[in-house]
């Protein structure tokens, strides 16, 4: 069990900044998970987190005390690796029991350990098979089991699904789900999935470039984006964008539609309008802001998306619930929930 | 893939001839230097070409290890190359785990010069050496082999090392030291023991290049005592006769230790220890 404290922690490599004035409380039993597109930053930060590479400005406290110079042996953590680093010439017991066995744990207690985690991983007709029997799904459970044996006072996950295929990924994804409800350990989890960070996170945080964009609960980053990037990357389909000019009382779009929304001082500041996919609605033509051309229409069966084309505007993804019977080619009239839209600055900014 | 395509039984059998005209051809020494070594000396000129000898006889094993130096020359070879091949696997291992894992200064110098010490004929560098070895009064000793074939071994043999180093993912190390090991005590249980291939191979060329070496030993040694087996296999060529028979059955008994080494070697020569580490 630990509280994890980053205060202003940077790391650059030579003259090379890769992350920048990281603030960050993680509490204790809090699962935390680190998002962003490739190169942001977010798996060198875990892994400054684990003590595998050295930070170079700032600190990072457990529990009020300072590890920056703690080697990863004494800091109590477990980590997942995307690759699962298993230990090729061990069996999987071996493996599991590997910390205990550096740590001079007693054979029983050891045994005792190891066929606790595997019985909860599904892995006890396994554990003396050697990592290269074993399938990729279970090369992931072996990983997972080596961590939870140990009892750290953390977990670290370095995109620990990615190398799964989706159907086990969806599995394992719960798995972890409820490996934290059970031991109610402080988690960090690193992806560039999204759909991990939404449905594991109790916050996540939202890197781009070596700076935190954004930190908060799933539900805050898809209601309540700070800016631009946070807004497109979290949710899916993707965040429309569109184009605006001011107007009296209201925003105008590039082919002259007005539409009142925002505040008068946002508005002044308005440079372009955010509205989800599933924010838009195909409506009867004399309710709709919006009059396009469907270009592409997938039928997910849950649900439709309209990728449409309006004149003036450019293109615009809608995303109706259910089936919804409409062909590429075909007219559609398209209403904002003005409600839910939001307004960015020149800066990509929300206002 | 092409179900239609079948391979013509002559294609099958062209492939097989071929393997066949090289596997004839790269043995065909030995098999000369085996016949040899068991014909009779009268039959050796009289007999000349033919394939099978007329009649076989041990005499010139018998000679060979009862009569000559033969058996001194065999320990001293076995203490050089044995001794080179360990020190310089050993520092090979360390330098090739450095060059891998770390960036350190001076590190793509000190590549560099490994390299460029391996550009020079030995021819030129005997004098010098013979020199260097003169004045530290090293002449006619074995330890002076094994040093100067120690450092001419070192550069391959860390590239060697340095490539079997890199076949290893990192994050095994980081796991183990996550999981509690010091950098050290990772590298003894998690890295070395998936190293064996690549010590056992670099072990096993650094020894037979030692074992064969003739320039050096020639140079260096002179007496008798101190003797390696190609030097002393020169020993059976005098002024006016070569003694071709007890040459042979010498040299084929030299080719026993290295075919030993090799079969106590080979087990860890068996690619594939690290799959099933990552991602499969």
């Amino acid at each position: 069990m630990a509280r994890i404290e980053l205060n202003n922690i940077a790391k650059s490599y030579g003259s090379v900044e890769v992350l920048r004035d990281v603030n960050l409380t993680i509490e204790d039993g809090e699962f935390i998970v680190l998002v962003g597109p490739s190169g942001c930053g977010k798996s060198t930060l875990l892994r400054m987190i684990a003590g595998l590479e050295p930070i170079t400005g700032g600190e990072f406290q457990v529990d009020g005390r300072r590890m920056n110079e703690v080697p990863p042996r004494d800091r109590d953590m477990a980590m997942v690796f995307q690759s699962y680093a298993l230990y090729p010439h061990m069996d999987v017991a071996r493996n599991m029991g590997f910390s205990l066995e550096i740590r001079k744990a007693q054979k029983e207690e050891r045994s005792r350990k190891i066929a606790d985690a595997a019985r909860t991983l599904g892995l006890s007709s396994l554990t003396e098979r050697l990592p290269r029997a074993l399938s990729g799904g279970q090369r992931q459970r072996v990983a997972m089991g080596r961590a939870i044996v140990r009892d750290p006072s953390a977990f670290l996950f370095d995109e620990p699904l990615s190398n799964l295929d989706a159907a086990l990924r969806v599995e394992m994804r719960l798995e972890i789900a409820r490996l934290h409800q059970r031991l109610n350990a402080t988690m960090i989890y690193v992806t560039h999935d999204q759909v991990e960070a939404l449905t594991l996170a109790d916050r996540i945080v939202v890197l781009n470039a070596g700076d935190i964009q954004q930190v908060g609960t799933p539900l805050d980053l898809y209601e309540r984006p700070s800016n631009k990037f946070v807004a497109q990357f979290i949710g899916s389909p993707t965040m429309n964008i569109l184009g605006i000019d001011q107007a009296e009382n209201g925003v105008k779009l590039k082919d002259g539609t007005l539409l009142k929304v925002g505040s008068e001082q946002e508005r002044r500041r308005a440079h372009e309008l955010g509205v989800r996919p599933e924010h838009l609605d195909v409506v009867a033509e004399d309710a709709a802001h919006m009059k396009g051309v469907a270009e592409l229409v997938e039928h997910l069966g849950s649900d439709t998306n309209i990728h449409a084309n309006v004149p003036g505007v450019g293109p615009v993804l809608v995303r109706q619930h259910g089936h919804y019977p409409l062909r590429a080619g075909e007219a559609v009239n398209i209403a904002v929930d003005l409600e839910k839209s939001h307004l960015f600055g020149v800066e990509g900014q929300r206002l | 893939m092409n179900a239609l395509r079948q391979t013509s039984p002559w294609a099958v059998a062209g492939k097989y001839l071929a393997l066949a005209l090289y596997v004839a051809f790269a043995l065909f020494p030995l098999y000369w230097l085996a016949k040899i070594a068991v014909t009779p000396d009268k039959l050796i000129f009289s007999e000349g070409t033919a394939l099978v000898p007329s009649r076989f006889t041990f005499e010139n094993f018998q000679t060979v290890l009862l009569q000559t130096d033969f058996v001194a020359y065999f320990r001293n070879s076995l203490i050089v190359s044995l001794g080179t091949a360990a020190i310089t696997t050993m520092i090979a291992a360390a330098a090739g785990y450095a060059f891998s894992r770390f960036d350190f200064r001076g590190k793509r110098l000190i590549i560099a010069l490994m390299l460029i010490t391996q550009m020079f004929p030995l021819l030129m560098i005997i004098a010098p050496i013979y020199k260097i070895v003169a004045t530290l009064g090293l002449l006619n000793s074995l330890t002076s082999l094994i040093i100067v074939y120690t450092a001419f071994n070192i550069p391959f043999a860390t590239f060697l090392m340095q490539s079997f180093f890199d076949g290893i993912p990192k994050d095994l190390e980081e796991a183990g030291m996550i999981d509690g090991c010091t950098r050290f005590e990772a590298l003894r249980k998690i890295v070395l023991p998936l190293t064996l291939p690549g010590l056992g191979a670099t072990l096993g060329f650094i020894f037979t290049a030692a074992w064969s070496e003739l320039l050096f030993a020639l140079m260096l040694i002179n007496s008798n005592d101190a003797m390696t087996f190609p030097v002393g296999l020169l020993t059976f060529v005098s002024k006016f006769s070569v003694d071709w028979g007890q040459m042979m059955a010498a040299g084929v008994l030299a080719l026993v230790p290295s075919c030993l080494f090799f079969i106590f070697i080979q087990r860890y020569l068996v690619q594939g220890l690290t799959t099933g580490a990552v991602k499969g």
